[in-house]
């Protein structure tokens, strides 16, 4: 029962969090500052949660390696995608290249 | 006035929605092994696989819900818990600023729905699209699809993880939240070109490393703040420097 409410209290908070700006949209004003500020927010988001998964995997320690191939993956395909400009090729290229060296590696 | 037909307007919507759906699907991918390592884990909190969906259903953030099902684990109080929820969900809300000007037109139940269906995820992918399409009307169709997409793949791989997490023991070492990765890294690196986003890129991702040890995602909101003030003053300084420059 306590886990049920404990539940709902996080469902509840969680929509509160995440609708709370859409519903007050127009009553809420962004100064210049706030939107250059939000200009980055994706980027540093995006960079700020690959960085860890991709430097240590499994969440231990700095695993600088040719042996990582979530590392060996992730530069190639950041080379791929700074080359080629093509979202889809270098998913596809970087999922074959990290399948790939996963298996390889046994 | 539009000079469309209803009939035109209900294909150009519908195809739109399902592009957002189409365009996650790298991202439902990765989501996977999470559901499947959640539905797994919620036997080991002492809940009832109901109680599991439950979350996967109402709650619908992922890292929140492990971080819960950890600390129902390790019998944490009600309140330690929904403050961890507050503290690791609070990154929507920049999410859902930096969004704002696309859905703020928009009825008040859409807003709610959006809303609720606001993920890292979805926020990559919508924010993306309005990127590319700055003026597309029908851009709420595409969110909608994008996220009701990933609700469905999120219950789907939850049922899966209940029914059969026990049996896979090893599939967080298969690595297919790569696919994640992988597209998160075509979404930034097109943005590196500019000198203020290769900076703010380096010291988010430095200070997300640096920090990545701290509980509940603290990490994650410092190299956010640490990344956007470093974004904002080069901007700034390079503002300065033009004028300086073009100044007579």
């Amino acid at each position: 029962m306590s886990a049920t409410i404990a539940i709902i209290g996080m469902a509840v908070i969680t929509f509160f969090i995440k609708a709370l700006v859409f519903i007050l949209g127009d009553r809420v004003a962004f100064s210049a500052t706030l939107r250059q500020a939000l200009g980055f927010v994706p980027v540093t988001v995006l960079t700020a949660i690959i960085v860890p998964m991709v430097l240590a995997p499994h969440g231990q320690g700095l695993e600088w390696s040719w042996r990582n191939p979530q590392l060996v993956a992730a530069a190639f395909s950041v080379l791929v995608c700074a080359v080629t400009r093509h979202q889809l090729l270098t998913i596809m290229l970087g999922l074959a290249v990290f399948f790939g060296w996963q298996f390889s590696l046994g | 006035m539009s000079m469309t037909t209803p009939r035109d307007d209900a294909r150009l919507w519908r195809s739109t929605f399902f592009a957002g759906a189409r365009d996650s699907i790298p991202m439902l991918v990765g989501a996977a092994p999470f559901g499947i390592i959640f539905g797994a884990l919620v036997g080991t909190a002492q809940l009832a696989p109901w109680q599991g969906q439950l979350m996967s259903l109402s709650v619908f953030a992922g890292s929140s819900q492990f971080i819960a099902v950890g600390l129902m684990a390790g019998l944490a109080g009600t309140l330690v818990i929904w403050l961890a929820t507050f503290i690791v969900n609070l990154r929507h809300m920049l999410y859902a600023a930096a969004l704002l000007p696309h859905v703020q037109h928009l009825p008040a139940r859409w807003r709610w729905t959006l809303g609720f269906l606001l993920t890292d995820e979805t926020f990559a992918v919508v924010e993306s699209y309005y990127r590319k399409h700055p003026h597309a009307p029908l851009g709420h169709w595409y969110f909608l699809g994008s996220g009701l997409a990933m609700y469905a793949n999120w219950q789907f791989w939850t049922v899966v993880g209940l029914l059969f997490g026990a049996v896979f023991p090893q599939l967080q070492t298969l690595g297919l939240d790569f696919a994640m990765v992988v597209t998160f890294i075509t979404i930034v690196v097109p943005q590196l070109a500019r000198v203020p986003h290769l900076a703010a890129a380096l010291a988010a991702g430095s200070t997300a490393y640096a920090l990545k040890d701290l509980p509940f995602k603290l990490g994650l909101m410092a190299a956010v703040v640490v990344g956007v003030a470093v974004g904002v003053c080069l901007t700034r300084l390079h503002a300065t420097e033009a004028a300086t420059r073009g100044a007579p």
